[in-house]
């Protein structure tokens, strides 16, 4: 059927991610096949540095592929200009904001860049897509605090939040629960979790924290050391795709549990 | 801050500075009384043709062109500042005043060595703009070529200062091999002066400087999703190439009109936005734009009425004055607020 084909979103053809210098190419992850469909909680897990920002941010056009293809909607991300682009995909991002004395109110409505005027003058559905963002996570209260007095949990509601207000059909998040305790990286993930179910929105983000992750995600994609798997999460788990995420003798997955256990000695 | 608040403050500054364009068209060596002063402006004559002449001639243009030179250059530094997301960027660091300098010295002190090749008579008024607009034409050029091979704005940032020690190092050599009534010459311009323009001159600036408003206005936009670094910027649908070349267009024509008429003017491009943000504690672009305007326009004519106001016949550098006051508050500043924003 058509319609099935419609609701896949994000997929990827041949890629290969990675950096490239003037003289040397550094492949970092190659013949990546991914097909994301609408409306889904996508999870990339992996060890520290194996490629999952370095995807991330190829899907979001911030580096170029190497080879291969990244499709949004049927449509190559070389063919779309930015400006659409921040139409169909929000960011959230690792990196430290530039310190600046901007209120969380000012930070989320900068979400509204793409429809507002050459002023950036907010329009009353600007005002109203500002106002559901900040009611979906919650931060009433932190409105016209600056951005620098915030916690990180706090933070990171506030850059979901602006993540929202853009009103993409995607958002991608790099580690939203670095730096977060494990209390508020679950409220980070019912967030996501909400957010997917109530808005249909599509989420890709990539963690450390795999437990969790198992238990949130609709899909993995998979991180090990020579390729990229991803799938549904109970596939995985039945194909035992997890046993080689860490190395087995420290790391283990166990199935019954679906978590990963440490082993002791 | 609400935006009453904001107005309310704004307004205040505004009110400011219209009492400081008065009080510094009052000083000098000639005293004139307030109230005939008052009239003049009011379109009367005063009581005494040399009174008419002093102010229409001389303390009104030059009022007038301590508004330009402080609020341009308070702009410019407000822009390097955003796009280089550094608290230290300014027309100086850059090197883009550097390369006005450069030009003006290659013009006063280059006319002793190179002889004949070079105006060797009496340096007109005109030749000066424009030889320190192309220096500081020639130094953003290479640093825009520079800003679109390197991605990283740091690394920017970096070059802008070793191009300002590039053409500081010309210059030493150039004053090396000079006459010493040139090096005198240099040397006096380089103290800066808001005097000695013509209304045909400061018509000249006033085109520049609204060229250069204008085009300040139509990047608030991108210079407000700067705030949030340049990947934020990029998936928000900002030009980034484009949008950073216009700022770095409008920094070079700014600083270069006012590197021209009024020497290099250290200090305010720096200071001023940080001034600016801590008395309206916000960064958004739309409220510190004119409020950074007016503030640098108020500081510089303190500035130009404190170099006055020995009451003698002298005029202090305004060069030094700006240094010497302005350093003092910004490390005051600072050391209050302990953060420092962009």
């Amino acid at each position: 059927m058509s319609e099935i084909k419609e609701i896949s979103i994000l997929k990827t053809e041949n890629l290969a991610i990675g950096y490239t210098s003037k003289k040397s190419q550094n492949i970092v992850a190659s013949n990546i096949n991914l097909s994301i469909e609408k409306g889904r909680l996508v999870v990339v897990l992996g060890k520290n540095g194996i490629g999952k920002s370095t995807l991330l941010r190829t899907i979001a056009k911030v580096q170029r592929p190497l080879s291969g293809s990244v499709l949004i909607h049927q449509k190559n991300l070389n063919s779309i200009s930015e400006k659409d682009l921040a139409k169909q995909v929000g960011l959230v991002l690792t990196e430290r904001l530039p310190e600046s004395q901007l209120t969380v109110f000012e930070l989320i409505a900068l979400g509204r860049q793409p429809y507002t005027n050459w002023l950036d003058k907010l329009s009353k559905t600007d005002l109203r897509k500002i106002d559901f963002s900040i009611q979906q996570t919650n931060i009433e209260h932190l409105k016209n605090k600056k951005f620098y007095e915030l916690s990180d949990g706090q933070l990171q509601r506030v850059l979901i939040a602006r993540a929202i207000a853009q009103d993409t059909e995607m958002i991608i998040l790099d580690e939203p629960t670095a730096h977060l305790d494990l209390h508020h990286t679950f409220k980070i993930f019912t967030l996501l979790q909400k957010l997917v179910s109530e808005t249909q929105k599509t989420i890709v983000l990539s963690t450390h924290q795999v437990n969790l992750a198992i238990k949130f995600a609709d899909e993995v994609i998979l991180f090990s050391d020579n390729k990229v798997k991803s799938g549904s999460t109970a596939t995985l788990i039945h194909n035992n795709d997890f046993d080689n995420l860490f190395p087995k003798e420290i790391i283990n997955f166990d199935k019954n549990l679906q978590q990963f256990i440490i082993n002791k000695k | 801050m609400t935006k009453e608040n904001y107005t309310k403050h704004f307004i205040l500054l505004s009110i400011l500075l219209v009492l400081l364009f008065f009080v510094n068209i009052s000083l000098g060596s000639v005293s004139i009384p307030i109230d005939e002063i008052l009239a003049f402006l009011t379109g009367k004559s005063t009581s005494k043709e040399s009174w008419n002449i002093i102010l229409f001639n001389f303390r009104i243009p030059k009022a007038i062109t301590a508004v330009l030179v402080g609020s341009g250059l308070s702009i410019c530094g407000l822009l390097m500042q955003t796009l280089f997301r550094n608290p230290l960027a300014g027309p100086f660091v850059l090197g883009i005043s550097s390369g006005a300098s450069l030009g003006v010295a290659i013009l006063i002190l280059g006319s002793s060595i190179f002889g004949g090749f070079l105006l060797t008579s009496s340096i007109s008024n005109w030749s000066l703009p424009i030889a320190s607009s192309l220096g500081a034409f020639l130094v953003l050029s290479a640093v825009i070529i520079a800003a679109n091979k390197v991605r990283n704005t740091m690394s920017i940032l970096i070059i802008g200062l070793m191009f300002g020690s590039l053409t500081a190092a010309v210059i030493s050599i150039l004053a090396y091999f000079s006459e010493a009534n040139k090096i005198q010459q240099y040397l006096f311009w380089s103290f800066g002066s808001l005097g000695n323009l013509s209304w045909n001159e400061l018509l000249v600036f006033s085109i520049i400087y609204i060229i250069g408003i204008l085009g300040t206005i139509s990047v608030i936009k991108p210079l407000n999703s700067f705030l949030l670094g340049e990947n934020y910027a990029k998936s928000l649908g900002i030009n980034i190439k484009k949008s950073r070349n216009i700022i770095l267009l409008i920094t070079s024509l700014l600083t270069g009109v006012v590197t021209a008429f009024s020497g290099p003017i250290a200090f305010v491009g720096l200071a001023v936005p940080h001034i600016a943000r801590m008395i309206f504690t916000s960064s958004n672009h739309k409220i510190l734009l004119p409020a950074v305007a007016v503030l640098g326009a108020t500081i510089l004519l303190i500035c130009d009425s404190i170099a006055q106001l020995p009451t003698s016949e002298f005029t202090l550098p305004i060069n030094a004055i700006t240094s010497i006051f302005g350093a003092p508050v910004v490390i005051w500043l600072l050391m209050r607020k302990k953060r420092i924003f962009v």
